[in-house]
């Protein structure tokens, strides 16, 4: 009985082995965070999502891997009219879509793409326009509606973008995945055959790889495009394993059932990093986590107030225990890796007793205050109660008392945007690699009226001057000045306390080969292959 | 008997429409918009933020979303999910095939060891094995699933390397137009080894899904056993000479069997709950993990959509619970 009991055991175990073994050596298997909502890349703005979209698509204008430089894409090249309004884009020939089940393209890439693909979102009266919905996230939340007048076809490899008004970051902005572009050829087919729907279920576009099939929740697949304009992938497939757990992802990884996985827990990193069979690759994230002093509210309408509170604040101190040292303290509203940054600004010093002593010459002594702290983990804030803990001890060493408060997050957002935050927690990643995506948050238009995402509440009218100059201006050098000057402006002013950069990381086996961690956060296969 | 059925399932209408109320106040009394969810830290004109929440019909009082939803939901349209823009009852059925190959299994996996172990616990009270039996059957009925999972994973993935950490199937295996039933669509692909990766992807969920049922099962079949072993009749059996196991196994455990039964249909609900951590933990693509994340994002008509056909799904295996029960039990149906 033990024998039979041990042999079916190990026959058992065999089967297993076999069925686990078995591994094409050309699939690149990527353990992705969560489920991507769809596959339409400008119905969406979740970072899960626009990594899923990405393989499949191009836009006109990319950033070069690795780096926030826009580079020529679809568009071979580019002019921009004396008066920064109107974009005449010169496309590039001989690009193809893809083959998918249903669909064959019989034409390759042109003008009626372009247009097609922006109008959709840009014209109520579209065919496609309502079609999944007809809310465009990212489109919206970029401000497009109103900062795009038309997009037109000049001949069919010439596209004319007009503005309403001038924009120096839209060539960046035209790098997001809300540009992407969609084939007219096929959303015609399917508004013939009565299954519009389908052009954000079944992507076709001219990317690296094509789609093939997505399980819900379980699993995305792509094979590598044969025909793709940027030469031929060094991966036959590329596969999304949805593993929503962190512990989960690694454990995948350690025992080989993925190669890369992203947004590791910061505990776990010494051990990955002590892998042999691994690499962690990191590289300083294009975020900042800030806390904010609603200058609408007293004491914080008073600058040396504000500057004393950035001087209690112990951000060394964050790193260690809410990043376990994978961020770097904050200085300026402008992470380090975006262009513009102004290194000379130096942060105010951890000077506790300094920063007592100035909210005692303002008469702020025993002040008791909600500071709102981030009830979701953030790529920028990772524990937002442990910050809040920090911040309210720090905070008490200086005389004020904080009571630590938070809502659900939609409803957290809501009311900060409202200006119902007194001190509170909050940040922002790259949406692009431009100055402006970061240093208009802070800006009220020049109305002496914040807008929502002014979270601080904080007019001044010399760094909105600053802000409408760096939109007007193309020439970068120039524009680096200009937010050099708004940078420190902003450090001098002190509305906010800039509290940590994070830092991104990405565990991958070391046969994973040409994996380049993105600056803007994004996660790009393109390219990579398998050693 | 066809007056019991049509009384029970008379009942079914306002427990329905009960889940159907509870669900739509309890999402609509969290607060925030699934607008503000979609576009995150970002801000958008206010009345832009209306004209969204109007076009996914967020804009009328409460009561009429209510009666336009019920309707709606009479005729069979569950709505569109807000995130994924399609039906939900696509995407639940997408998901469902998973959870409910999960559940079974969790659930033959309960009562094919519990129901023996009750029986053995019962026949054998006070004795060592008893109370060993009943411990560990406190145990995994305490045990918090995502801990119990990820301790499998770490002893039996990592340390032992016997089964994969998570998924339904190994990377490589793919069937084009699948059923969603991994273990049939395994089967009926001729892939090699596609059947026995299905499995084994299989054996954990199951026994962490399965562990609690497993606890109540096994708990429930001991008492009940207790207290028929002690009847006149077993004493009957047993002074006749009857063999232990038939006394055990015939007469016994047949009675013993019917507040069992209904046990293990009341389990189907636990199990149903007990599917959103182990889909999460095991990357299980069931309608758990979904409906969580639903609820996170504000996605009204799925939260509601899956609650309603879960529950209809309980319901539903309720009724039958209720069906055999009477079956088994003349004087209960003959009582109603």
């Amino acid at each position: 009985m033990k024998v039979r009991l041990i042999t079916a055991t190990a026959a058992f175990a065999l089967m297993l082995g076999t069925a686990m073994s078995a591994q094409a050596a050309s699939t690149l298997r990527y353990c992705s965070e969560g489920s991507p909502e769809g596959f339409g890349p400008q119905l969406f703005d979740a970072g899960t999502t626009l990594d899923a979209v990405r393989p499949v698509f191009n836009r006109l204008i990319e950033t070069k891997f690795g780096t926030t430089d826009p580079v020529a894409s679809l568009a071979e090249k580019w002019e921009v009219s004396d008066d920064g309004l109107t974009y005449t884009f010169h496309l590039r020939q001989g690009v193809k879509f893809h083959t998918v089940k249903g669909f064959k393209p019989t034409r390759d890439f042109n003008a009626d793409d372009v247009v097609f693909s922006f109008n959709r979102m840009l014209d109520k009266n579209n065919p496609y326009h309502a079609v999944n919905g007809g809310t465009y996230a990212y489109f919206e939340g970029m401000g497009m509606p109103d900062k795009m007048k038309s997009v037109e076809k000049v001949d069919d490899m010439t596209v004319k973008v007009t503005l309403n008004a001038p924009e120096a970051p839209f060539i960046a902005e035209l790098g997001m995945e809300w540009a992407s572009i969609l084939s007219k050829e096929y959303a015609d087919q399917l508004e013939k055959e009565g299954k519009k729907e389908q052009i954000d279920l079944v992507p076709v576009g001219t990317g690296p790889f094509v789609f093939v099939d997505y399980q819900k929740d379980a699993v995305i697949r792509y094979k590598a495009n044969k025909d793709y304009w940027r030469g031929k992938q060094k991966v036959d497939n590329l596969v999304f394993a949805i593993t929503k757990d962190p512990a989960v992802r690694k454990a995948k990884l350690e025992k080989g059932e993925c190669d890369i996985y992203p947004y590791p827990a910061a505990a776990d990193l010494a051990e990955l990093k002590a892998n042999p069979k691994l690499t962690v690759e990191e590289s300083e994230g294009p975020n900042v986590a800030y806390m904010i002093m609603n200058n609408k509210m007293k004491p914080w309408d008073n600058k040396i107030v504000r500057q004393a509170v950035n001087m209690a604040i112990n951000k060394d101190a964050i790193v260690k225990a809410v990043f376990a040292g994978g961020a770097k303290p904050a200085v300026n509203p402008l992470p380090p890796t975006i262009w513009g940054y102004n290194d000379a600004v130096k942060g105010y010093p951890y000077d506790p007793a300094k920063a007592k002593e100035m909210l005692e010459s303002q008469g702020v002594k025993d002040l008791k205050v909600d500071l709102w702290y981030q009830p979701v983990s953030r790529p920028y804030n990772l524990d937002g109660k442990k910050m809040g803990e920090l911040m309210q001890a720090d905070l008490a060493k200086v005389g004020i008392n904080v009571n630590l408060v938070t809502y659900d997050w939609a409803e957290y957002l809501k009311r900060m945007h409202a200006g119902e935050s007194p001190l509170g927690q909050i940040g922002w990643g790259a949406d692009i690699g431009d100055p402006d995506n970061f240093m208009y948050l802070h800006g009220c238009g020049g109305t002496g009226n914040p807008p929502g995402q002014n979270n601080e509440k904080w007019c001044n009218n010399e760094y909105d001057a600053l802000l409408k100059q760096g939109l007007e201006t193309s020439d970068q050098a120039k524009r680096v000045e200009i937010y050099k000057k708004a940078q420190e402006l902003i450090h001098e002013e002190a509305p906010i306390v800039p509290i940590v950069h994070s830092v991104t990381f990405m565990p991958m086996s070391k046969k994973v080969d040409g994996y380049v961690i993105d600056p803007l956060g994004i996660h790009n296969f393109e390219n990579v292959g398998l050693k | 008997m066809i007056r019991f059925v049509i009384q029970r399932v008379l009942l079914i209408i306002p427990t329905f429409l009960g889940a159907a109320l509870l669900t739509f106040v309890l999402i609509h009394a969290i607060p925030g918009d699934p607008v503000q969810m979609l576009l995150g830290e970002k801000v958008i004109d206010p009345v832009r933020h209306q004209e969204l929440l109007a076009q996914i019909g967020l804009d009328k009082p409460l009561p009429i979303q209510f009666v336009d939803y019920v309707w709606n939901v009479l005729q069979g349209d569950f709505g569109k999910s807000i995130q994924s823009k399609e039906s939900v009852l696509s995407d639940f059925f997408q998901l469902f095939p998973a959870t409910l190959e999960l559940a079974f299994c969790a659930m033959v996996f309960a009562v094919v060891i519990g129901i023996p172990a009750g029986v053995l616990a019962a026949e054998r009270r006070g004795s060592v094995y008893d109370h060993t039996l009943m411990g560990a059957a406190l145990t995994g009925y305490s045990m918090p699933i995502f801990w119990w999972g990820l301790l499998l994973i770490l002893f039996f993935s990592l340390y032992l390397g016997w089964t994969p950490v998570s998924g339904r199937i190994d990377l490589d295996y793919y069937f084009e137009d699948g059923t969603n039933f991994m273990l049939y669509d395994s089967l009926v692909s001729g892939q090699e080894g596609a059947f026995a990766s299905a499995v084994s992807h299989l054996i954990l969920p199951t026994i962490v899904l399965g562990t609690i049922p497993l606890a109540v099962i096994a708990r429930m079949t001991r008492s009940a056993m207790l207290e028929v072993l002690g009847e006149d009749y077993v004493r009957t059996a047993r002074a006749k000479g009857l063999s232990g196991f038939r006394v055990v196994g015939i007469h016994a455990l047949r009675n013993a069997l019917i507040p069992v039964v209904t046990v293990i249909g009341l389990q189907v609900g636990t199990l149903m709950a007990g599917a959103i951590l182990t889909e999460n933990i095991f990357s299980w693509p069931g309608v758990g993990s979904w409906l969580v994340n639903s609820i996170y994002q504000r996605d009204y008509p799925s939260v509601q959509g899956g609650v309603l056909l879960i529950a209809g799904f309980v319901i539903l295996v309720n009724l039958s619970v209720d069906l055999i029960y009477g079956l088994l039990n003349p004087r209960i149906r003959g009582r109603r």
